[in-house]
């Protein structure tokens, strides 16, 4: 006779996080003995609409698979793309990604720091690291002409220059921003009220780490060295490399120190680029049509690593490009981490991950063995219409 | 059950409601699909640069404690039945927002196998704020023109729309400005 149960749903819609997501816990009490995750709220078939529409015109499409991280998305698709046509960006375009995607880090971080002390009750941290962050939405926006999805990236290049004046702009937005993240740092890691909700809470160890497959800061909190931009640097990290920060305790207090000193490697790392910026053009030419061939594009987001597969089949749209975000491996970390702790720790190990649903949300069939077979618009349309009916 | 109250006392009530209600619109924040961009700028919105909280505009998480539905993304067919039932669950009256421009049209999505394609497929939409995203000032733009309307200021029919020409005076053409200032 099965144990009786009382499971608490929550969402799609919910208080916590911004985004829809499932999630059912089994509780005792006020313990989670088991818990359930159910996604897919934000599937909007990117994935599929890549293959009718143009290189350039995916590129817009895949920089809104996620809002908070669209520049990565666009510069692992360019990168890709450029790989398939021989083609390789000039060294100032490259510094200039770079610049961005590390100006976007301390953006996600920064809202990451707000929205996980949001969870912990910590409003005042909530709002202060929000107030901060409109100084790096300034520098981004100064940039690029937009608060968010930059659209820095164009095939083959940027779009947008950083001239001296800007450099100073940036430079002056850094100091201050480096100020602030000194205070956060201290306050996650010597505020003792904080710390009664962090510390020791939501434990993963490194073996927990490596056997789920665990990417980015999650994973470098639990001591797995894992970083796209020192494994397999790309762009200018091999010319101006960051530095690994790994944490070894793997609880949430460790999570918080990750990410918060990851963002000093990303001042440092900016400042280096602007006073090495290589001259030279901003774009190269980039053919229309790409030959047939298939590439690999891994990228460093803020979440960890994300993953491009782009398969180019002679004309001017993609046959296939396939997406791993970092939430997706980073939620099997919830279920399991989730369990024996508190109800009132479960928002906050929920968003130790950092999770963004926006990213993950894709469709995976699982078969074993038998041939390749490929889905039409219409079948996946009609499967669509029957899944969530 | 319904009380009868004669004109006058039916006039007091309704201007004493609509006080209430453009006073401190509680609003709720759906995401059904969106990239998350207008997310972060409707959370822009609350933190201290803009902070609509002084206006008493606050987010809540319950759908039967808000009067402003803001809606974000194009509507994917999984989180379809779920807008509609937080669109139920709200107590009359109710207003809807939406927000970017997937949320109008489905924007950069349109066409996907997986989308409705706009909010107003699903629910009646009461204003649109169109952006991708729309900077935090235009979301507000859009509540505060919203709540213009329900005091009666803005008596246009049909929905708000942010941006349009004749709803926003910035963007009239020149003459009208010219006698505005004569």
């Amino acid at each position: 006779m099965p144990t009786e149960k009382f499971v608490i749903p929550i969402g799609p819609q919910h208080p916590a996080l911004k985004e829809p997501g499932h999630f059912e816990f089994n509780v005792d009490g006020e313990v989670v003995k088991a818990a359930s995750v159910r996604l897919g709220y934000v599937h909007r078939g990117i994935e599929k609409g890549c293959e009718t529409r143009n290189y350039v015109q995916a590129a817009y499409l895949v920089e809104r698979i996620c809002g908070i991280c669209s520049h990565v998305h666009a510069t692992a698709f360019s990168l890709g793309v450029e790989r398939l046509a021989d083609v390789e960006a000039p060294p100032r375009a490259q510094a200039i990604r770079q610049i961005v995607a590390e100006l976007e880090r301390i953006h996600s971080h920064l809202l990451w720091v707000g929205v996980a002390a949001h969870e912990a009750g910590f409003d005042t941290l909530f709002m202060y690291s929000w107030r901060d962050r409109e100084t790096v939405m300034n520098l981004l926006e100064g940039i690029t002409g937009n608060r968010v999805n930059y659209s820095a990236n164009v095939l083959g290049g940027v779009k947008c220059d950083i001239g001296p004046e800007q450099a100073e702009v940036i430079l002056e937005g850094l100091r201050f921003l480096e100020e602030r993240t000194r205070h956060y740092l201290e306050v996650v890691s010597t505020d003792a009220v904080f710390l009664r909700r962090t510390r020791g809470i939501g434990v993963m160890t490194r073996d927990d780490a490596e056997r789920l497959g665990v990417v980015g800061p999650t994973a470098r909190a639990s001591g797995v060295p894992r970083d796209v931009r020192v494994d397999a640097p790309y762009l200018l990290y091999r010319e101006h490399p960051v530095e690994l920060i790994v944490e070894q305790a793997g609880d949430l207090e460790a999570r918080f120190k990750v990410r918060v000193r990851e963002l000093f490697e990303s001042f440092r790392v900016i400042r280096e680029l602007l006073a090495a910026l290589p001259d030279g053009d901003l774009t190269t030419r980039m053919p229309r049509r790409i030959k047939p061939a298939e590439t690999v594009s891994r990228i460093e987001a803020p979440r960890g690593e994300l993953f491009y597969f782009i398969k180019s089949n002679g004309s001017d749209t993609a046959e296939r490009v396939k997406v791993r975000t970092p939430t997706l491996p980073n939620m099997a970390s919830v279920v399991v981490t989730a369990v024996g702790h508190q109800l009132a720790d479960v928002p906050m190990i929920l968003a130790g991950i950092d999770p963004c649903f926006s990213c993950n949300d894709r469709m995976a069939v699982v078969r074993q063995g038998g041939e390749a077979e490929v889905w039409t618009w219409e079948r996946l349309r009609q499967y669509g219409i029957e899944h969530y009916r | 059950m319904t009380l009868k109250l004669d004109q006058t006392w039916q006039a007091a009530l309704d201007k004493l409601r609509t006080w209430a209600r453009i006073n401190s619109p509680w609003a709720i924040h759906f995401n059904s699909g969106s990239c998350n961009g207008c997310d972060i700028e409707i959370l822009a919105t609350l933190t201290p640069r803009y902070d609509v909280e002084r206006f008493g505009i606050k987010l809540r998480g319950s759908p039967r404690h808000a009067d402003v539905l803001i809606c974000t993304g194009p509507v994917t067919r999984q989180a379809r039945d779920r807008l509609v039932r937080i669109y139920e669950q709200m107590p009359e009256p109710k207003f809807v927002i939406a927000v970017g421009s997937c949320a109008l049209s489905g924007g950069a999505f349109r066409g996907c196998y997986n989308i409705m394609g706009g909010i107003d497929q699903v629910i009646p939409v009461d204003a649109y704020v169109p952006g991708c995203p729309p900077r935090p000032e235009a979301i507000i733009d859009g509540v505060v023109k919203l709540l213009a309307k329900l005091q009666g200021h803005d008596t246009s029919p049909g929905p708000v729309v942010i941006g349009e020409p004749d709803a926003n005076p910035a963007l009239a053409p020149q003459p009208e400005q010219e006698e505005a200032s004569a």
